[in-house]
């Protein structure tokens, strides 16, 4: 039989070379006694077999990730039970994905329950303020861990209050930050911590964020079990905070209703102070409002025009898309990115131009991972060809560009035959010429070794309108 | 008098409890290992305390001030209530949200606030709080800030650089509902919000031709809320909103908040009981579409006029419903359908998945994997298990409904 000793600190390195040379020495499960802080008395100890070359110890990854947490449970056996799995995964390395296996699947628990452990350490441990006056401010803690949790926890409490000095004592061990370096030390009984005022506000805080009309305490205890009660400061005041908790629903629900308070009115009064509205104002508070078709249901926000409001050129486009609906604004998805690259080309200041919509409302079916744009139908843009109205009388343009066929049936009443009437000149019912072209996103989708002639095309439209435009400017 | 600390802690901490959410996951990784700072994030958040409301409190949830101007009926801080009043200024939050974090009582700040002035005004004092504490304090924990939908978007998106998650209540299921119960809000403007966040943290996750890496845009995601039981809208109904809310705005989660008895309440909503079974089966319905595969239609074609069981749990309802699926046997089922197994979870169906290329399973093999077979066993076979007639049987309902109560008399 061998006796390998196993230290209090440190637990998980001893265990590890431990388990490591044994296994390369093949000394069975059956041979081994492990004897964890001395429990077992001086007697037994002998010496380590002396670590056999005989090529490296391959051990699972998955294996090595649990048995890093299962050795500081509180179970005796746990080395044993550990060791045991090791000798099995020699023979069977796809053990640990066996999760019907008995004896991986009782590791499992004893690994969750450290775990669990682990995690209510690092939610229940309570600091108090030392008010010791350095450069450093110092805090220290007492807390009773169900498992041996505080080694392998202390390195998260390093990495989180690393400004600050700090001691965290357990009746086994110590963690002890100073200037940065953490060490350990034997545990020790309950140290007598000074008074915190923090505390107090800590219980006021606990104390008004609960909800008397949802008292669950069983969801309480099953996350906050009792037995850590008596180091968390706020918990003394649970047993009132349950026992008011009917009376104070019944007060509300028994409470008349109020008058409200004079200040309301004036309030009020100040709220609906909004500007006497212009046209334009007009325009806006009716758009945002919208609900002449049932497309503002779904989409985030209407998209108006923008723009300066006295251009020259009207730019029609078909509808917003994804981009545009989000951001609020016309022309700023792919079509709109596209449009402004070929609108340089030719020579068309876009920022001089209104830039709008023949229909306001982005229209899309859900598809698995995005929004499909989907054509608005004929009672969509009729519906919405009075916004479109509405803003064309407003800003007066010289000439109006229609892109694609809606944004054509908006503003002609007919949307056939696009690409025969494209780069032609049109006249709207008030008399304003409207050049056609097709919209840009007809660019996107054509299959890449059409889109450099169509792009050209497309900037010789945007070219011929903007000097046709000239022309019509010159002229008066 | 001037109001101590105390004092205002209690007021704007009790104004703040009417919000659901209270998550501190999720976020980048970091740590003050420098010795600059204070705080750290890994991943998954950390519940400090929970109170006797069984919920969780990870993050120190309070309202910068509870004065607002607006007139919410479900709020108990509209205008027209006479609850006490109370401001924090920026100092006091920020050393608050410290000092409390150094006791480790908390994993950071959730922020919220009444309006007051203008909605411009009260979110630029929110996002002073946040770079105070980020560039004056060096404070790395979670910030949650609660956005006001009206403010400038040049100030939401200063709040996302600081904050790690932002949120933005869409407050009721329908647009008709705010409306009627929240008349300065407007459902419009608070969707434009959504989305320019969504396009914020898009565009934040671009790197540039350069492969340089925009500033992290509030990394944790948006999330939202919505009241559940104080209008008429039916659980189909409020389904199917929050499908869509995920879908357009790619929200982490929406919190259902069961309407809740507030202080000095108006006479538009009178009190009621609120509903936390209602509210449990939402969120179990919307784990079912976020985990589970299952779509909306699905969940709401087993709901009575419109509204979710509330004896028995939505996936439960949709195995009783859809029996002709079931017996199911694990030992050779795919995925998509072990998902749809009541009492299997999604941690159990992948052990099914790994351990049955080792064994055929069985009864007891179900058990140690985690599996709820008082709920399963009806749905499944395995090597040693078969339900005979039970899965068709008249009476399964029965098993797990409640038992019916007596009406008490008196």
């Amino acid at each position: 039989m061998l006796t390998i000793p196993l230290p209090r600190i440190g637990t998980w390195d001893a265990w590890r070379d431990a388990a490591r040379a044994c296994l390369a020495a093949r000394t069975p499960p059956e041979d081994i006694l492990w004897n964890y802080d001395n429990g077992e008395g001086e007697l037994f100890a002998t010496d380590l077999p002396a670590p056999v070359v005989r090529g490296t110890v391959k051990v699972p990854a998955d294996f090595v990730e649990m048995a890093k947490w299962v050795v500081w449970h509180n179970d005796p056996q746990r080395f044993a039970r550990l060791y045991a799995m090791l000798w099995r995964l020699r023979l069977d390395k796809g053990l640990m994905t066996d999760r019907a296996d008995a004896d991986l699947a009782k590791l499992r628990q004893m690994e969750k329950a450290v775990h669990r452990c682990k995690h209510k350490m690092r939610a229940f441990v309570r600091f108090r303020d030392l008010r010791t006056g350095g450069p450093r401010r110092s805090f220290a803690a007492w807390f009773e861990p169900t498992h041996n949790t505080l080694e392998p926890n202390a390195p998260f409490f390093a990495r989180r209050f690393a400004d600050m000095d700090w001691m965290i004592v357990t009746p086994d061990v110590t963690a002890d930050f100073n200037n940065g370096k953490l060490t350990f030390h034997p545990g020790r009984e309950k140290p007598d911590l000074p008074d915190d005022a923090a505390e107090e506000l800590w219980g006021t805080y606990f104390k008004n964020i609960f909800n008397p009309a949802r008292l669950k305490v069983k969801a309480m205890t099953s996350e906050m079990p009792r037995k850590y009660w008596k180091n968390m400061p706020e918990a003394q005041h649970i047993p009132d905070m349950i026992a008011n908790a009917e009376a104070r629903v019944r007060e509300m629900a028994d409470a008349a209703p109020t008058l409200a308070p004079a200040r309301v009115a004036r309030i009020r009064e100040q709220l609906n102070e909004t500007p006497q509205p212009a046209s334009w104002n007009l325009l806006d508070a009716g758009l945002q409002t919208c609900t002449r078709c049932p497309l503002h249901g779904p989409a985030t926000q209407v998209v108006p025009g923008t723009g300066p409001r006295d251009a020259a050129l009207m730019i029609v486009g078909e509808q917003p898309g994804d981009a545009e609906d989000s951001l609020g604004q016309p022309f700023v998805g792919p079509a709109g990115q596209l449009f402004d690259r070929l609108a340089v080309q030719a020579g068309l200041d876009r920022d001089a131009a209104f830039v709008t919509n023949a229909v306001k409302h982005f229209k899309f079916k859900h598809g698995t991972k995005r929004r499909i744009h989907q054509n608005p139908n004929r009672s969509e843009v009729q519906h919405c060809k009075f916004w479109l109205d509405t803003e064309r009388a407003l800003v007066k343009p010289k000439l109006i560009l229609a892109l694609g066929a809606t944004a054509l049936a908006s503003l002609t009443g007919d949307g056939n035959g696009l690409l025969k009437r494209r780069g032609q000149i049109e006249v709207s019912p008030d008399g304003t010429p409207i050049f056609v072209t097709v919209h840009p996103s007809y660019l996107l989708r054509l299959p890449d070794h059409e889109s450099a002639a169509a792009e050209t095309a497309f900037t010789q439209d945007l070219r011929a309108a903007t000097n046709h435009l000239a022309a019509l400017s010159s002229s008066g | 008098m001037a109001m101590t600390l105390d004092q205002k802690l209690a007021i704007l901490s009790d104004a703040a409890r009417y919000d659901a959410s209270c998550a501190s996951s999720g976020t980048t990784r970091r740590d003050s290992r420098d010795g600059k700072g204070l705080g750290s994030t890994e991943g998954s958040g950390i519940c400090h305390a929970y109170a006797p409301d069984g919920r969780c409190i990870s993050l120190l949830k309070i309202l910068m001030t509870n004065f607002c101007i607006y007139d919410c009926a479900y709020c108990v801080n509209r205008v027209s209530s006479n609850v006490p009043r109370a401001r924090f200024s920026v100092d006091e939050v920020v050393q608050l949200t410290l000092e409390f974090y150094r006791r480790n009582y908390i994993e950071g700040l959730f922020l919220s606030s009444g309006v007051v002035r203008n909605p411009d005004d009260t979110m630029g004092e929110m996002v002073r709080i946040a770079q105070r504490l980020r560039e004056v304090e060096n404070f790395r924990g979670y910030i949650h800030l609660k956005t006001i939908p009206d403010a400038d978007p040049k100030l939401i998106e200063e709040a996302g650089r600081h904050a790690d998650r932002l949120s933005i209540n869409v407050e009721l299921p329908t647009d008709r509902a705010v409306q009627a119960f929240a008349p300065e809000k407007n459902p419009v403007t608070i969707r434009a919000a959504m989305g320019g966040v969504r396009q914020h943290r898009a565009a934040s996750k671009d790197r540039s031709h350069t492969g340089k890496r925009p500033p992290k845009f509030a990394p944790a995601g948006q999330s939202t809320q919505m009241i559940v039981g104080a209008d008429g809208a039916t659980d189909a109904t409020i389904l199917t909103r929050s499908t869509g809310l995920y879908a357009d705005y790619k929200l982490r989660r929406v919190y259902y908040s069961a309407f809740s008895p507030i202080p000095d309440a108006t006479a538009k909503l009178p009190l009621i009981k609120p509903p936390l079974m209602r509210e449990h089966r939402l969120y179990q319905a919307d784990w079912l579409m976020r985990f589970y595969g299952f779509g909306v239609n699905e969940i709401t074609s087993t709901a009575k006029d419109g509204n979710l069981d509330l004896e028995v749990d939505p996936k439960l309802a949709w195995a009783l419903r859809n029996r002709d699926h079931f017996p199911l046997d694990v030992n050779t089922a795919p995925r998509e359908m072990l998902l749809r197994v009541p009492g299997f979870g999604t941690k159990t169906v992948h052990r099914i998945l790994t351990t049955r290329r080792h064994r055929t399973l069985r009864y007891d093999d179900l058990l140690r994997l985690g599996a709820s077979l008082k709920k399963a066993q009806a749905f499944i076979t395995c090597a040693d298990w078969t339900p005979g007639g039970l899965t068709d049987s008249d009476t399964l309902r029965a098993r797990f409904a409640p038992p019916p109560e007596q009406l008490s008399l008196f």
